[in-house]
């Protein structure tokens, strides 16, 4: 943003006002009581006088300063704004819009001296009458104000640049420019299996001035998102005044242009974080200035662009997020287990209030803390294929930013193909796409408790097959299940909320703009389908709604064990204590170990020759560091053995403890079970939990950050 | 004299069936559809047309009639709703006839089941029976909530 920018903002927005001004001035002649039009007509004089001085327009800024003195007298009652007056004020308006029209057309303003004019604001200002003036005046060489916008003949870019348009014909508009890019995407299909190179000329310009065309009618749908902000001044200091906090709000970015539909669609989420800052984020006056804070609160909302998208901040210097409290708020409200809390790093703990049924606000205020909301809030950001994040510093405040895409009605998609239909996945879900041929089909897919799961990077990825969770077809699916398809498998690996799945599917096509329609009335029901979109060649394909679809799927519960995973369901959790998710492993000489599945970062499998010694313990060096491995027999059976020299392989389950890796060596990996058991509380060894019968074997169940601590001073008696 | 009312007619396994003109948009040869997974099975699939997304729903299951023939395509009788334009596939499509409104009488009793309650009646006509299908009801597939009209 170079000064020149600034320049022409100041320009039109002091063109604006000026004219709304002439109009003001005129009315309060009329009425010269009306308190509000003096106030309105009072602010603009400022404003130009400020942003005029601070951009070195030093004639703006003096008249506008002198009219306003002028003016702030009749404000404050002390006298009457008389004809003379209002005219005085007229031709002062009139000179700084004739220096604007200058700076417009040169830069800079016109140099000549407004002296006269000055000099008689100034002795209105005194009270003296004008006329007899004249002799005092310094600059006689001026010509007389009014005159001077002869230089105003250029055209200019502040007046009549707008119009308004009704916004329906915006709407019908967006919509035949999405018919216009089916047709070109029809014809570009058409045109790439056609030898004529007029036509080939023809269809690319058709291109070219489509999507500029598409861009254009896009952007006259764009509102600023101060549209919306402008209503939170007043939300705030109500609230504030109801819970007797001050508060100061700040915007930045006010001109960041949205989408109407996405302005539509994060309105609420919006006031809804607002109110949260004030409610919860800020603290009291008092307990501002104990820790040597300003008691006035300070909210500041930003808004700007950055890749394609926008982002929406909403900063308090308040309190920030009591990471204790809401780890304990989170285990108390079974939302994670003591253990997984345990290990959350401090931006995952933030992010737990997004969880449904999280409130840690301590009384219930009519404001906020009912308990919906801020997992409300993200679900109607991700619905619109935003996401929102939360950062926190304690007593420094926090911050939650919002990244929106810019529209709605036209969307980056993945076609794929499965049961021999085609669908459109969003690709703000897509994260990769991995396809297992030949060789890696043997094994790429392996069934854990019968779900069939992916090793991607040693991570354990939860399948769905498309045609299956659709019905359409379970053929291709069963083949591919057992490895027989011929072709090999495409996985589309989506996010959803926080948790990844792949999605096999048949074929994976291309990347296309989609036009999204909404489905008609029963379809509309169905959370699997986000809309449908018409194809290149004229056909319909659905767009496949990937939250909806995994919730379908429930791909939650299918060995996902990523540390979030299973928040979402806060029902299951609530059992926690019988009913858990394990990684079956064997060790030694035939024993069963489970590992609650929430401990376990990634399985991987190590060739024997990379194990090395470093401080007189086994390590493997694991993506830059050096990752000690500890053998599950050595800890439980406390014997060392040497590592089995037969094996070529390790199994090693990965445990990360805040940054740091820790390898687990087991003989086997066996199995993910999802089921309920009961243990067998048993005294003596640490790290071990207790027993019990998981698929009929006595199975020890070891609770790692206990065992790890075991391990230490049993490795200081090896050494 | 009489007042009259003139339908658009077809035929579903060589029964004449009707919905008055003002309700029908256009009818259209088979058209390319694309199935809808996880809906009822009426729901036959979506055509496109001309860029606007129309669900075709087949009359035939919904009259619990067994499914023609694969090498029978259906028609498409779009008729105008409030949800805006549904697709009826039918198996053929008749003239539009005008009929006089006295002839009409409530569904014949021995109509049975689902189809007397789709049905707003029937026209006596020369040597058949035109049966009129209630097209709100007809278009409100079980399984979705149906908009309160």
């Amino acid at each position: 943003m170079d000064d020149s920018e600034v320049i022409r903002e100041f320009l039109i927005e002091s063109t604006e006002n000026l004219g709304r001004l002439d109009q003001e001035i005129v009315q309060l002649e009329q009425s010269p009581k009306d308190a509000q039009l003096l106030a309105s007509v009072f602010r603009t004089m400022h404003t130009i006088k400020g942003t005029g001085g601070m951009l070195g327009f030093g004639a703006v800024e003096k008249l506008a300063h002198l009219a306003e003195n002028l003016l702030s007298q009749v404000r404050n009652g002390e006298r009457d704004l008389t004809a003379p007056l209002v005219s005085l004020v007229l031709r002062a308006v009139d000179a700084v819009k004739a220096e604007l029209l200058a700076i417009e057309a040169g830069g800079k303003e016109s140099g000549v001296s407004h002296a006269a004019l000055e000099d008689e604001l100034r002795r209105a200002c005194e009270n003296k009458p004008a006329a007899s003036a004249q002799g005092e005046a310094a600059g006689s060489e001026a010509p007389p104000a009014a005159g001077e916008d002869g230089g105003g003949a250029q055209k200019n870019l502040s007046e009549d640049s707008t119009i308004r348009v009704d916004v329906g014909l915006l709407d019908r508009l967006m919509n035949l420019v999405g018919e216009l890019v089916l047709a070109r995407n029809q014809i570009l299909q058409f045109d790439a299996g056609c030898e004529d190179s007029s036509f080939n000329a023809s269809a690319q310009r058709v291109d070219l001035i489509t999507t500029e065309l598409q861009e254009g009618v896009m952007k006259t749908r764009m509102q600023p998102i101060g549209n919306i902000w402008n209503k939170f001044p007043r939300v705030v200091r109500d609230m504030a005044m109801a819970s007797g906090k001050q508060v100061r709000i700040e915007m930045e970015g006010k001109d960041t242009e949205l989408d109407r539909t996405i302005i539509e669609a994060i309105k609420d989420p919006l006031t809804h974080l607002v109110r949260n800052a004030v409610d919860h984020g800020l603290e009291s006056p008092a307990a501002r200035k104990a820790t040597g804070k300003d008691p006035e609160g300070r909210l500041l909302l930003r808004a700007f662009h950055e890749g394609g998208q926008v982002n929406i901040e909403i900063t308090d210097d308040g309190a920030g997020l009591d990471y204790e409290r809401i780890r304990a708020k989170a285990i108390e409200k079974n939302l994670v287990s003591r253990e997984q809390a345990a290990r959350l790093s401090e931006r995952e703990i933030a992010n737990l209030i997004f969880l449904p049924g999280f409130s840690t606000a301590e009384r219930v205020t009519n404001v906020s803390g009912r308990g919906v909301g801020m997992d409300v809030v993200k679900t109607n950001i991700e619905k619109i294929g935003g996401a929102v994040d939360v950062h926190s510093k304690p007593g420094q405040g926090s911050t939650v930013r919002m990244k929106i895409p810019l529209t709605l009605a036209i969307i980056p998609a993945l076609i794929v193909t499965s049961g021999g239909d085609r669908y459109a996945i969003p690709q703000v879900s897509l994260l990769e796409l991995v396809r297992l041929e030949g060789e890696q089909l043997r094994g790429g897919i392996e069934l854990v408790n019968g779900a069939p799961v992916h090793r991607l990077r040693g991570q354990l990825l939860p399948l769905l097959y498309l045609a299956r969770e659709l019905g359409t077809d379970d053929l291709p699916a069963r083949a591919a299940e057992n490895g027989l398809q011929p072709g090999g498998v495409n996985i589309v690996v989506l996010r959803a909320d926080d948790r990844q799945f792949g999605l096999v599917v048949d074929e994976v096509n291309e990347t296309e703009e989609i036009v999204v329609k909404p489905l008609s009335q029963p379809l509309k029901n169905i959370n699997t389908f986000a809309g449908a979109t018409i194809m290149g060649d004229g056909r319909i394909a659905l767009i496949l709604d990937v939250v909806g679809l995994a919730q379908r799927a429930d791909v939650v519960g299918e060995g996902q064990g990523r540390a979030l995973a299973e928040e979402r369901k806060p029902a299951e959790n609530k059992q926690a204590a019988t009913r858990r998710q394990v990684l079956l492993c064997q060790y030694g000489e035939g024993g069963q170990v489970a590992i609650d599945l929430s401990a376990v970062g990634r399985l991987e499998q190590f060739p024997v020759h990379r194990i090395e010694i470093a401080d007189d313990r086994e390590a493997v060096q694991y993506r830059g560091q050096i990752m000690p491995l500890l053998r599950v027999s050595d800890l439980l059976q406390g014997k060392h053995r040497p590592a089995p020299r037969e094996q070529a392989l390790v199994h090693v389950v990965v445990y990360a403890d805040r940054g740091r890796n820790v390898g687990l060596v087991v003989d086997r990996i066996l199995d993910i079970v999802d089921e309920a058991f009961r243990v067998e509380r048993q005294t003596g060894r640490r790290g071990v939990l207790g027993s019990a019968v998981i698929q009929k074997r006595i199975t020890d169940i070891v609770d790692i950050p206990q065992l790890l601590g075991a391990a230490e001073p049993g490795a200081q008696v090896h050494a | 004299m009489a007042d009259t009312q003139q339908f658009c007619t077809f035929y579903l396994k060589e029964q004449f069936f009707g919905v008055p003109v003002q309700q029908v948009q256009e009818v259209l040869r088979c058209q390319p559809m694309t199935r809808v997974p996880l809906v009822p099975r009426v729901i036959r699939g979506l055509i496109n047309l001309r860029g606007q997304i129309v669900m075709a729903l087949d009359l035939r299951r919904r009259f619990q009639m067994e499914d023609r023939a694969h090498t029978q395509a259906p028609m498409n009788v779009v008729v105008r709703t409030g949800e805006g334009a549904v697709s009826l596939l039918v198996d053929e499509i008749g003239d539009v006839v005008e009929v006089e409104l006295e002839r009409f009488e409530p569904p014949p009793a021995t109509l049975k089941g689902e189809m007397r309650e789709l049905l707003h009646g029937a026209y006596k006509l020369p040597g058949r029976l035109l049966l009129e299908i209630d097209v709100p009801r007809a278009i409100a597939v079980e399984g979705a909530q149906p908009d309160n009209r």
